[in-house]
């Protein structure tokens, strides 16, 4: 192993090294988004543009460049990170691999709430549409988040420990009270609002606008920047509420934050960009393996890990099938399923803990 | 000196412990026994400061413990937990540092090993907590308790070390070496708080032995005067089992009577 020379059992220098191969990744992962689609840009005029001289673009390629790659690169940024740090959370919190907001059904309250924006944002909430403009579907979406993580913890989270076995049933229970009233919601939905709720709900990047990135920047800016803060808290808090507290953490508040986190991510990426699932799951899976389970690293490796896999998979989603576009979601899920297989039946999963 | 005044914790109508006074004092070592259920792991998150009396008053050098903040109490005392289990492969390392972590060491990873060392996991620090024996699992949280209180006496204030069933799975000569770190401990002016259930092991170690029964104090002072055929029977409900050697058929071991 070339990581141990620091001491062993220390993986600081690992996570270190893994950090910047995957800031690397995502640089290329970003050119990568830039330069695909229907209408190719050039590597060298990309680079020329992104240097600051664009003469050598034609007219048409700068539109399509800074129209429709631009805000849909820094949207699959954005939500990419978003969605693998509030899994990554989320994990801490219930010290849980299998914990990720679109299993447990965090995804699906945030929808709802979404969806109820959408259908009653002209009726019954228009006062407060009108008051929050574009930051209302976002936050209706927030805090549906955050009604469903605050009730999944108080159901499923028995003297601190939180079984496997109840997260996923809640979730399935949660997924599928939300799914009922999003029927209700449809049934009195009207033409226009049907389109929405479609396009929607099939999760996709595409539509990406300055306005979407916009809404969703404050609610990832926002978790991001408490990764410095709850990282060193949610190591302490794998062993336990006791023993956190024992270390000097402020438990209860850091619950609260962290909540409020998980909900904000996932919120603001299910508002702009439909349930995209899978990328809370696999990300910090496969980051934990490659440099240890320490939030130090695992929250920010998260962070630009799941960045760089979600614009290459939306990518992927617009190239493989083109000129269709395959929903993003569907990419995603095929190499997210399979993972969350491997964890359910694995050695720490459901089929080793929960039995009797 | 961390004080106990009055404390009397109940949960569902039941008194957990009740009306319960208690000094750790500086260089003492301090062993609570008692029966299952008689109080003693809710007397020690009480005076660690993580749950709160119903009544009475659990005070750190004159500061009541529910204005500290958790950094300071962490400052001030650290807990070896019963039995803790991880969902998440931390390495041994990993665990000790978060202690050192805690404690606010400036080398934390340093001092982590340096508290693997003195547990004898000297080698161990790369190896994955979910695969350690219990045994090696109870020691690499000892670790991390050391490594939260590395200094008996910081600035002329003494640090508290609680243990809860520290020898639980472990082997005799590991039950002996964790009790003389902590003794150690106390020696260099610390105070330690530990809940045993070998009674020979507790009269060895303790300066201070207190014995609890259905939440009460029934007795506490030198092991000399506690240790005795009327407690331990009205306690333990086994009589005459102090200071007699058994059946000449029946082979003994006493920790206590160890060469030295």
């Amino acid at each position: 192993m070339p990581f141990r020379r620091t001491g062993e059992g220390d993986r600081t220098s690992q996570g270190v090294l893994v950090l910047f191969l995957l800031a690397v990744l995502l640089v290329f992962s970003c050119l990568l988004s830039l330069h695909v689609g229907p209408t190719g840009v050039g590597l060298r005029d990309l680079f020329s543009y992104l240097t600051g001289n664009g003469d050598s673009l034609t007219t048409q390629e700068r539109v399509i460049l800074e129209a429709v790659r631009l805000p849909r690169t820094a949207l699959g940024l954005l939500i990419g990170a978003g969605l693998a740090v509030s899994g990554a959370m989320m994990q801490g919190l219930f010290r849980n691999p299998l914990a990720d907001p679109g299993i447990v059904g965090v995804t699906s309250g945030a929808g709802l709430a979404a969806v109820c924006a959408i259908v009653l944002g002209g009726g019954v909430l228009a006062p407060v549409a009108v008051v929050l403009g574009n930051q209302f579907l976002p936050l209706m979406a927030f805090f549906g988040g955050l009604l469903v993580t605050w009730a999944l913890y108080a159901i499923a989270t028995r003297d601190g420990r939180t079984s496997t076995t109840a997260l996923i049933l809640c979730g399935i229970a949660i997924g599928a009270l939300a799914g009922a009233f999003m029927g209700l919601l449809i049934v009195m939905a009207d033409d226009r609002q049907l389109r929405d709720i479609t396009f929607w709900s099939l999760g996709s990047l595409g539509g990406a606008t300055y306005g979407r990135v916009l809404s969703i920047l404050p609610f990832i800016v926002f978790v991001m920047g408490i990764i410095p803060f709850v990282a060193k808290g949610l190591d302490a808090l794998i062993l336990g509420d006791a023993a956190a507290f024992h270390m000097g953490i402020p438990v209860q508040r850091l619950k609260k934050i962290v909540i409020v986190a998980v909900a904000a991510a996932c919120g603001s990426t299910v508002a702009v960009a439909g349930s995209i699932g899978f990328v809370g799951i696999v990300v910090p899976h496969l980051l934990r393996l490659a440099m240890g389970p320490s939030h130090r690293f695992l929250l920010p490796g998260s962070a630009l890990g799941g960045g760089a896999l979600l614009l290459i998979a939306d990518s992927v989603a617009r190239t493989v099938a083109a000129p269709a576009e395959l929903p993003i979601g569907v990419i995603t899920a095929l190499f997210g399923a399979p993972v969350f297989l491997f964890l359910l039946i694995g050695k720490n999963g459901i089929g080793a803990r929960d039995l009797p | 000196m961390i004080i106990a005044n009055k404390v009397t914790v109940s949960r569902s109508g039941r008194k957990l412990i009740d009306d319960i006074s208690i000094e750790l004092k500086p260089g003492n070592f301090t062993v609570v026994i008692g029966p299952n259920g008689a109080g003693k792991s809710t007397l020690m998150k009480v005076l660690s400061g993580e749950m709160q009396p119903d009544s009475g008053l659990v005070s750190y050098y004159g500061t009541s413990v529910d204005l500290c903040q958790p950094a300071d109490l962490a400052k001030r005392r650290a807990v070896l937990p019963q039995a803790t289990q991880l969902a998440f492969p931390f390495t041994a390392l990993e665990i000790a540092r978060m202690g050192a972590v805690a404690h606010g060491a400036l080398n934390p990873g340093e001092e982590a090993r340096k508290a693997l060392s003195r547990v004898g996991l000297r080698g161990f620090e790369s190896r994955p907590y979910p695969s350690m024996s219990g045994g090696e699992q109870q020691r690499v949280q000892f670790a991390r308790a050391l490594a939260q209180v590395p200094q008996a006496v910081v600035d002329d204030v003494p640090r508290a070390l609680f243990l809860d069933e520290p020898t639980a799975s472990l082997d005799l000569g590991h039950q002996i070496s964790v009790l003389e770190t902590a003794r150690d401990f106390a020696s260099a002016g610390g105070m330690v708080l530990a809940i045993l259930h070998d009674l020979n092991l507790a009269a060895e170690f303790a300066d201070h032995l207190v014995v609890l029964h259905h939440g009460r104090v029934v007795a506490e002072g030198a092991c000399r005067e506690t240790v005795n055929d009327d407690i331990i029977a009205s306690v333990y409900g086994i009589a005459g089992a102090v200071g007699r050697v058994p059946a000449a058929h029946i082979p003994y071991v006493l920790p206590q009577s160890r060469n030295r």
